[in-house]
């Protein structure tokens, strides 16, 4: 429950918690929503000797659109995300994503950069990012560096951002018209991380599948995009034997992880399950 | 050792002032600064939201928030709730509707209503359950906390209340 003793750093500006990252070096954690990193701290897992609290940067506040890409900023909510008209109409993935992480005060604290950031591959934006084929704007003393979603996260707690760098902002390019989407969470109760999930765009064109994502959380060291499950149903009609085929590819894809939400083989099996869900939803939300 | 430094913010509409290390978490400084002890802690990992208080218009569990982070901050908890000695509508709901027993969840419940309620001052049951899930009881089974929000809600909204207990009415309609 207490954390270890820490100096507290609350910047105005962007440049100003680049400059104190650069002075404290690794000794320093970013505070975001504080709702990985403090429960961490409580017990002790980290121990930082400084903590940069990001809440007053308006550099990595808001939701906009610019000409067909969404930028959101790094500090949005949970609930700023759910609540947002603009991507309730523009992109409902992420809303139906971020209605099954946590629960409401976690929501009004945790920031979609900070769960982006901790590379949990338990954390659920993740796949929601590859599959909305987002990117991540990563800020530097240097400059503006800009990754995609997809080949960010590395490994458990590991992603491509630098130690000296600030995750500010997400581009998400709009989905096209009549894209179907889904994210299908397989958990014990509200608020757990996923024993198994699975995150889905899908887009058809003259009886087939014209394009799609398959992204899995929580099914190895890190978030997993199921590029051979894609490859089973791309150009394909979309029909019962090939999205079993899907889900068949998606379970060899994984590579869990034993704990209290089960074993190997139950969470390879809901893999194919959660995919094989995602898939038909999105199916019948596209416009074919 | 992190340096002390001192926070102003507003607790139930009053200015206090607090020293703090920065790694003192705000529930604490509640409980143990301000003498605020309705807001409680019933676990180490964010989950059961017996600390809840509303902050900045939203509720936040106060354990998983520094006492530095609320600068400025206006706070309220649940002993702020009732004015000029007459309970809120959401502390009679529960009250009329049993939606506590030990009552070491009751606060944190109450403050996690009262935001939902102005987010939402309608909501149908399924929406009070999830937009309620980060708050643990061990006692109740949720159903009369259920329950004691939809009376709170109907009551803010003006409508007629009546408590759902059958034996209170009954209780009432002989007493006349």
């Amino acid at each position: 429950m207490i954390p270890r003793p820490f100096e507290y750093h609350a910047p105005q500006t962007l440049p100003e918690a680049l400059a104190l990252l650069g002075a404290h070096g690794d000794t320093a954690k970013l505070l975001a929503g504080g709702h990985s990193l403090l429960p961490m701290m409580k017990l002790r897992f980290a121990q930082p000797e400084h903590l940069i609290d990001l809440s007053k940067l308006a550099e990595l506040q808001g939701i906009r659109e610019e000409s067909g890409v969404l930028w959101i900023g790094a500090m949005t909510t949970e609930n700023q995300l759910i609540w947002s008209e603009l991507l309730q109409q523009k992109c409902p993935l992420l809303v139906e994503g971020a209605r099954q992480i946590a629960d409401p005060q976690v929501r009004y604290r945790g920031t979609l950069g900070g769960d982006i950031s901790h590379g949990d591959p338990g954390n659920d934006h993740p796949a929601l990012m590859i599959a909305l084929d987002a990117s991540f704007v990563l800020q530097g003393a240097q400059g503006e560096r800009v990754v995609p979603a997809d080949g960010f996260f590395v490994g458990t707690y590991a992603t491509l951002i630098d130690p000296t760098e600030i995750l500010t902002g997400v581009r998400i390019p709009v989905p096209a018209a009549g894209t179907g989407y889904c994210y299908s969470k397989l958990k014990r109760k509200t608020g757990d991380f996923a024993t198994a999930a699975s995150a889905v765009t899908l887009r058809m064109h003259g009886g087939r599948v014209e394009d799609l994502r398959i992204a899995l959380t929580n099914l190895g060291d890190t978030v997993i995009r199921a590029t051979d499950a894609e490859d089973a149903l791309r150009g394909e009609p979309f029909d019962n034997a090939h999205v079993d085929e899907a889900a068949r590819r998606a379970m060899a894809a994984c590579h869990p992880v034993s704990d209290l939400r089960g074993d190997e083989d139950y969470k390879r099996a809901m893999a194919g399950e959660m995919t094989r869900r995602a898939l038909h939803t999105a199916y019948e939300r596209s416009v074919h | 050792m992190g340096k002390k430094t001192m926070v102003s913010f507003a607790l139930n509409g009053s200015e206090v002032d607090v020293v703090v290390e920065p790694r003192e978490l705000l529930i604490h400084t509640l409980r143990e600064k301000c003498l605020h002890t309705g807001p409680h802690i019933g676990c180490e990992t964010s989950h059961c939201g017996a600390c809840t208080v509303d902050f900045n218009g939203m509720s936040v569990k106060s354990c998983t928030l520094l006492t530095v982070q609320a600068e400025g901050a206006d706070v309220k908890t649940v002993e702020g709730l009732a004015q000029g000695g007459e309970l809120h509508a959401l502390q009679e709901g529960f009250m009329q509707e049993h939606g506590l027993q030990c009552g070491f969840c009751t606060p944190g419940m109450l403050m996690r209503a009262y935001r939902l309620l102005q987010e939402n001052p309608d909501p149908t049951e399924a929406e009070i359950r999830y937009w309620m899930a980060g708050n643990l009881c061990r006692c109740t089974g949720y159903q009369n906390i259920v329950k004691a929000v939809q009376y709170a809600a109907r009551k803010l909204r003006g409508a007629a209340v009546e408590s759902s207990h059958p034996l209170l009415e009954a209780d009432a309609a002989h007493a006349h």
